[in-house]
């Protein structure tokens, strides 16, 4: 076939360009916002480049100016603990992901490659709590995590979750599958164990998906609100994204505090963006497989 | 799946049968232990508390179908479920052309991985970060999309604040996060339609639009179920951008039931009645996922 300029395809890549101009122009904008004196950012809404460029939103969340300061330039003056939030959805997301992973991995080798009787049927079981709506097993998991005295831990906030899902088990069991038998019986043959299976050939073999797994599980908990709203709204377990709600209702109603919350949320937002551009690849081509199998 | 599970003797197999069902239970423990206290037990006993009068304070009491009964009588309730559904019609059709549209695009123009990746940003984004952003822009006073819209000479609209409004705007952000994530789904579809079925289409002088209507359309239902399903479950459960935005205003326009359920359970502590009402929300979705399975034929393509 030729290629050649015809107007179809001309008109289809200014289409797609538009779409991926309107993708990306919120990001564009949030930063815009955030390098921007919020007391002058009404007198120019629709300017394209930040107006009056300044770090002080960041400063402000960040908590790096006093309070004169913070209000000077159209904050609230209320302290921010941004560092501390950051830290907790650090460890929420960083122990839910390797205990769920872990755990995950353990039980998909289980339905994968052993044998024992009622395998398909328990498999099947678990494969159907994926038809559970989350609200509907949420209200009782919170007057449990409630009765077991956990509310406002990391404990209660990340237990519901540490130990499988039924998607992980069955993303990772499809490609247990596939790893061929043969290996296997070789290894016990030389005498090796069910663990020294797992560990040693079927995690290393499996550690493309594994890795996107446990980048799918990161980002799902980081960004996580609702669970997190519930079981930790206190400060000291505080996620980002609870407190980003608390933050946006707290601004005046008045004149808000855009830079700011700007400011705030593209903190929040970055570790998830910097992870997706290193591994945009990985995450991209997984998306097909979670339809397609 | 392989078989060739060698067996030297006669007795080894059954013997591996038995041992492996020890290792089974030591590497299935904590996943069966997650799954039974968080799962299971919790879908019992949402089952059951929909059935009580419970405020969290004391034990629940079981009161029999009157949380059902006062459900038929709750205009909040129905009113909840019309927004709702209201949300999921606009946030499906808007969400399933577009992503559609990206997916043939992207198909015909491009493999590029940065396309791609950058169609999906938004996807991986939290909920919050992605309704703080559009609250923003969408600013009935200096929000930029209002900007444009009077330089264009459009009157500025308020997004959240109009009843009529607050619904499609809420829908639209989602459909923003959302459809690169979908469009990726269908994307992965159309690569599994074999090429010579459209060069037989080109020998038959078949136009653009009806290879898509007739060929590739069809060929994609078992794909468009599955994204339907998917979109149309996760949609039923709108909920942070809710919280974040509106919080099921103006004047309950934008209190859908999850939302709803929500309120009435951790701010009013009547979780007898919010269980009922994911007791619902749970038949819904089962109902419609049945459905559309069923309708659509899920499990057949039209290439074999």
């Amino acid at each position: 076939m030729r290629t050649r300029v015809n107007p179809g395809r001309v008109v289809a890549w200014a289409c797609l360009i538009v779409l991926m101009l309107l993708t990306l122009f919120p990001f564009y904008w949030m930063i815009r916002t955030a390098l921007s004196n919020n007391t002058q950012l009404a007198g120019h809404p629709g300017s394209l480049l930040p107006v009056e460029t300044t770090l002080g939103a960041f400063k402000r969340v960040l908590g790096l100016s006093t309070v004169a300061e913070a209000q000077a330039q159209g904050g609230s003056g209320a302290s921010v603990n941004f560092w501390l939030y950051l830290r907790n959805s650090l460890v929420v997301a960083t122990v839910t992901t390797v205990c769920q992973v872990f755990f995950s991995a353990m039980a998909a080798y289980a339905f994968a490659r052993l044998r024992w009787p009622g395998r398909d049927k328990v498999f099947a079981l678990f494969l159907a709590a994926l038809m559970v709506p989350p609200i509907f097993t949420t209200l009782p998991n919170f007057v449990l995590i409630k009765n077991l005295g956990l509310l406002n831990s990391f404990a209660g906030i990340i237990l519901p979750s540490a130990f499988m899902t039924p998607f992980a088990i069955f993303f990772l069991r499809q490609f247990f599958l596939g790893i061929s038998r043969e290996l296997e019986e070789a290894a016990m043959i030389d005498g090796a164990g069910h663990r020294r299976i797992f560990f040693g050939m079927i995690i290393p073999m499996s550690a493309a998906p594994i890795t996107t797994l446990a980048i799918l599980t990161y980002i799902n908990s980081w960004n996580d609100y609702f669970w997190p709203l519930l079981v930790g709204q206190q400060e000291q377990v505080r996620v980002l994204t609870v407190a980003l709600g608390i933050f946006r209702s707290q601004t005046p109603q008045g004149s808000p505090d855009w830079a700011g919350l700007m400011a705030a949320t593209l903190i929040a937002a970055l570790p998830m963006i910097l992870l997706f551009l290193a591994f945009a690849r990985r995450i991209t081509n997984s998306i097909g497989f979670s339809g397609i199998k | 799946m392989t078989t060739t599970t060698s067996t030297p003797d006669g007795v080894r197999p059954k013997r591996r049968r038995y041992g492996d069902l020890k290792v089974a239970m030591i590497f299935l423990a904590p996943a069966t232990l997650g799954f039974v206290v968080f799962y299971i037990w919790p879908t019992l006993r949402g089952a059951y508390l929909s059935f009580t009068e419970y405020s969290l304070l004391s034990a629940p009491e079981f009161n029999g179908l009157d949380n059902y009964d006062r459900m038929l009588h709750d205009s909040f309730f129905w009113n909840a479920l019309l927004v709702t559904v209201e949300y999921v019609v606009i946030n499906i059709g808007l969400q399933t052309v577009l992503a559609v549209g990206i997916a043939m695009l992207m198909y015909r123009l491009t493999q590029s991985i940065t396309v791609r990746a950058v169609i999906l940003a938004p996807y991986l984004v939290a909920n919050v970060v992605v309704a703080l952003v559009w609250y923003w822009m969408l600013d009935f006073q200096i929000g930029i999309v209002n900007q444009g819209l009077t330089w264009i000479g459009i009157d500025p609209v308020a997004f959240f604040g109009d009843s009529h409004w607050a619904i499609p705007t809420v829908a639209g952000i989602n459909v923003w996060r959302h459809m690169g994530y979908t469009a990726l789904l269908v994307f992965a579809g159309l690569q599994t339609i074999p090429k010579y079925v459209y060069e037989a289409a080109e020998v038959d002088g078949a136009s653009e639009m009806k290879t898509f209507w007739r060929i590739t359309l069809p060929l994609l239902r078992p794909v468009m179920v599955m994204v339907l399903v998917v979109t149309m479950i996760g949609s039923f459960q709108i909920f942070d951008t809710v919280a974040v935005t509106t919080q099921g205003g103006p004047v309950n326009a934008t209190r859908v039931i999850y939302y709803y359920i929500y309120e009435r359970a951790f701010t009013r502590f009547d979780f007898g009645y919010a269980s009922a009402m994911a007791m619902v929300l749970f038949a819904i979705l089962a109902i419609v996922s049945l459905l559309q399975l069923r309708l659509l034929r899920a499990k057949e393509s039209d290439l074999s």
